[in-house]
């Protein structure tokens, strides 16, 4: 019996239905994210969830609980809000004890809790100050230490970093990451980010339209992705998604000559620069970027004048001397390309 | 350069600002002065300052009882406009329906109605209600002139409230009435003292209904004020006394409610 | 129970709202239909549209409604733009800036009635006051402003009580003028001039809307600074749409006539209304 679980549920606003029945089992101590376009419905999701959001069908069980119909007060659940929500008329203390002293808890208890939950979050000397004199990055610990204080069934997390600038994003993502493993709570955390998906997910929901198009842990969304949307949502720089008609020459240069009509789809660092005139396709640089460790050259291949061809990124971790306009030669790695639909649908590529 | 705009910015300033508050300098001044002095010409700028007038402006036309009616009916008005009107508005904010936003503006609209409109029916009732002259008449008629504007502040004061902290206390386990108790009404001390000293101010000011509506037994300040108009023998020192006594408390009061005073009076169409 | 509690909350407000506005609006236009004089008050009787007849045919009709549009028009125009000048004044900072804004909104807090007195006895008396002082010190014989002047004396207090009213909109509206544009501005080549026309004015085009408005619904009652200083007089010269009513209802009586005064009235306030609601429904969410 899996900890947490959802089953078919929905949600419309009139006739639109925003949520189209879900079902997702997570168990407990895992760290789930649902990752997604903006207007996917996932925060809709953890807010039904959480209970802010009315669950218009379907069930949610908690623990051997159905929890669909209690209020958010009842269920036992912490969330982390993405304007943190911190309560502007009182101190960092008493926001964070401010669930335990609903319950009344014993004053000493509470104020061991929070004092261990401060210490966690390097916020101890910040007890006696108001949410108006902190920084974002300080907020946004009380409004986890609040969370952490209740050590709820689960904790709900809606796109935390969002408001922190980019050092401080990364920083704080890798203390969510320790805070889990020393932890170990059952966590749900949304995000349209990508990489916050890969890197604190033990699986990963990718969420779009109301509706889940893959479930799986990070790697297996990115190595056997289930459709042509997830296959180019997680990876950065983007899968390179090539319609067969626009490039025939594609198919034999991946080694699927009797792949069917559709989409085939070849990672960046999955395509080697060759010299001009060497490798299996031929084509003109239109951008080199830099980054240092890595190297991205935009090439537009099979193309006979100005709009036509198609754009092929490469990825490699040594420098280029080439610059735009250079001609160069594409391979592909053996064996390591996707293959979809017209309907977007990862096909199983044929024995060759 | 910019030192030469600052000067003639910084005097034409203080110069524009003095002329206009002269006036109330004035008054200020003609307080302090014996009624000699006064009318005297040239006018004095400088003489021994006196407190007489004070005590003759209660010994000839009671100001104390004008007073006293002023301080009931503006605090009771008040009281009793926060009272109709903070529950509307915490309605309209946190239970906000279709309708909220036509029910808002038509009490908006109630206000914009010229009082001299009201006036006749408003008078015949009074009179056969026996509340012509009485506290309770005017603390009626002024609760109901200020209710809209009391109204829409809190409204908006509440809605300043964000809806997100409500979620949090939500799910932190408060009950409705734990969110009212711990969040809300916390939060809602802010709008309604600003909300209540705008109203403070605007019915200590008023002058319509009280002049129409009472005189001798219930006559507030701005009433005693009006009855200077044509006395006998000399009285500017007398009047400026009494006015200045009126006017103080609440001049004070607006230099405090500033903001307040934008939001309401324009029904919040200037930010 | 949960659509109970929010209409029970309203109510108050609603009903008692609704009893203000709607009872003295219905009695007024009933009385206006019928003959009722406070001294004869058992001699009542439907007479139709006599009473607005009545009242606009009273020789005083015609000039307190020019007197009001006098009244109206020039203290809107003299508060608006002594309002933007003053504003635009006090818009950079300069020492003792803060004192300055508090002593400039001061005049709107006095009271109608002492506004109206501080004027007529100590500033306009021909003989004592500060005004005829002034006008002595220059050389010049000194003004009787009641009595020669009525309705520039009433249009000088009300004008001097409500220009710190839109000072201090203005103020707070350009409070929030980008600065980004005028540096923009800047090294587009305008000059101070042009950044006020083509910047600066048309940010303030809303809020002197809403001063306009507003002040056109709150000026045409004015009544108390005309009781107590000219009494409307001398003659009709000083007498506006409000006090004529007040005349024709509290001194001679004739509630019928006055109702329909009143009535005239509120529809000319009501036009001015529905631009400002239309104005400030749009900032309503």
């Amino acid at each position: 019996m899996s900890f947490l679980q959802l089953k078919g549920v929905e949600k419309r606003y009139g006739d639109v239905r925003v949520i189209k029945g879900i079902d997702l089992t997570i168990e407990k101590g895992e760290f789930v994210v649902f990752v997604g376009p903006s207007g996917c419905g996932k925060s809709t999701l953890l807010r039904m969830i959480a209970g802010l959001t009315e669950i218009d069908g379907g069930s949610v069980n908690l623990d051997g609980r159905d929890i669909t119909r209690l209020p958010s007060s009842k269920r036992d659940l912490a969330m982390v809000f993405q304007s943190y929500a911190l309560y502007p008329h009182m101190s960092v203390f008493d926001n964070m004890s401010f669930a335990l002293r609903l319950a009344h808890v014993d004053k000493a208890v509470i104020q061991e809790k929070v004092q261990r939950a401060a210490e966690i979050l390097n916020l101890t000397q910040y007890l006696e100050r108001t949410p108006k004199d902190l920084s974002g990055g300080q907020r946004q610990r009380v409004a986890i230490g609040r969370a952490i204080v209740r050590a709820p069934k689960v904790f709900l997390f809606d796109e935390p970093l969002s408001n922190l600038d980019a050092a401080l994003r990364g920083q704080t993502r890798v203390e969510i990451a320790t805070l889990h493993r020393e932890l170990g709570a059952t966590t749900i955390y949304v995000t349209h980010d990508q990489v916050e998906a890969m890197t604190l997910a033990d699986r990963v929901v990718v969420l779009r339209d109301g509706a889940i198009e893959q479930v799986g842990s990070p790697l297996e969304l990115y190595d056997r992705p289930a459709n042509q949307f997830v296959a180019q949502f997680i990876g950065t720089p983007q899968m390179n998604v090539v319609d067969t008609a626009a490039l025939p020459a594609l198919r034999g240069a991946v080694g699927a000559a009797n792949a069917p009509d559709g989409f085939i789809g070849v990672r960046p660092e999955n395509v080697i620069v060759k010299p001009a005139g060497a490798g299996a396709l031929a084509g003109q640089v239109e951008l080199v970027e830099s980054l240092g460790a890595d190297t991205l050259i935009y090439a537009n291949v099979g193309g006979k004048g100005p709009g036509q061809g198609v754009q092929i990124v490469a990825r490699q971790n040594t420098r280029t001397a080439l610059h735009a306009g250079d001609a160069v030669g594409l391979d592909i790695a053996p064996a390591s390309f996707h293959l979809f639909d017209r309907q977007g649908q990862a096909v199983a590529a044929r024995a060759q | 350069m910019k030192h030469l705009f600052l000067v003639i910015r910084t005097v034409s300033a203080w110069g524009l600002t003095l002329l206009l508050v002269f006036p109330l300098i004035w008054l200020l001044l003609t307080a302090f002065k014996t009624e000699l002095q006064a009318i005297a010409v040239p006018p004095q700028l400088f003489f021994t300052p006196t407190l007489d007038n004070f005590a003759e402006v209660q010994v000839r036309s009671d100001y104390l009882l004008f007073a006293k009616n002023s301080i009931i009916t503006s605090v009771l008005s008040t009281l009793l406009g926060l009272a109709i009107a903070a529950p509307a508005a915490y309605s309209m904010a946190f239970f906000r329906t279709r309708w909220t936003r036509d029910v808002l503006m038509w009490m908006l609209s109630t206000k914009m109605m010229p009082a001299v409109g009201a006036l006749l029916p408003i008078y015949v009732m009074a009179q056969s209600a026996g509340m012509l002259d009485t506290l309770t008449g005017l603390t009626i008629v002024f609760t109901l002139s200020n209710l809209p504007i009391m109204v829409w502040m809190l409204y908006s004061g509440f809605k300043d409230i964000p809806p997100d902290i409500l979620e949090a206390a939500r799910m932190d386990g408060a009950s409705i009435w734990g969110e009212f108790v711990h969040v809300i009404r916390p939060l809602a001390m802010g709008p309604l003292a600003s909300t209540g000293l705008l109203c403070l101010v605007l019915s200590w000011n008023e002058a319509f209904w009280s002049l129409n509506l009472s005189s001798a037994k219930a006559g507030t300040l701005a009433v005693l004020i009006a009855s200077y108009s044509s006395p006998e023998g000399l009285f500017w020192a007398k009047l400026s006394a009494a006015s200045l006594l009126a006017i103080a408390p609440i001049v004070v009061v607006g230099w405090f409610s500033q903001k307040q005073l934008v939001q309401g009076l324009t029904f919040g169409a200037v930010k | 129970m949960n659509r109970l509690i929010p209409r029970a909350l309203m109510a108050p407000a609603v009903v008692t709202l609704l009893l203000w506005m709607i009872v003295p609006l219905a009695m007024t236009i009933y009385f206006s239909a019928v003959r009722y004089d406070l001294m004869q008050p058992d001699q009542t009787g439907f007479i139709g549209l006599m009473n607005y007849e009545f009242f606009i045919t009273d020789p005083d009709f015609g000039p307190s409604v020019l007197n009001t549009l006098l009244l109206l028009g020039s203290v809107i125009v003299i508060t608006v733009v002594l309002g933007v000048a003053l504003a635009l004044l006090v818009n950079e900072a300069f020492p003792g800036r803060g004192l300055v804004r508090v002593l400039l909104i001061s005049p709107f807090f006095v009271m109608p009635t002492a506004n109206a007195l501080l004027w007529k006895h100590m500033m306009m008396n021909p003989v004592y006051g500060v005004l005829s002082q002034v006008w002595i010190f220059f050389g010049m014989t000194p003004v009787d402003w009641l009595t020669d002047l009525p309705l520039l004396s009433v249009i000088i207090m009300v004008a001097w009580q409500w220009l710190p009213f839109a000072c201090l909109i203005f103020i707070t509206s350009l409070q929030s003028l980008d600065r980004d544009q005028m540096e923009a501005a800047g090294m587009d080549g305008a000059n101070a001039f042009q950044k006020f026309w083509f910047l600066t004015l048309p940010h303030l085009g809303r809020p002197i809307a809403v001063v306009i408005m507003i002040e056109m619904i709150f000026l045409l009652s004015i009544f108390a600074e005309i009781f107590t200083t000219t009494g409307g007089g001398p003659g009709n010269a000083s007498t506006n749409v409000a006090f004529l009513i007040y005349k024709q209802a509290l001194l001679n009586f004739d509630v019928g006539v006055a109702s329909a005064g009143a009535l005239f009235a509120v529809v000319l306030a009501n036009i001015a209304a529905v631009f400002l609601i239309r104005l400030v429904g749009k900032n309503l969410d």
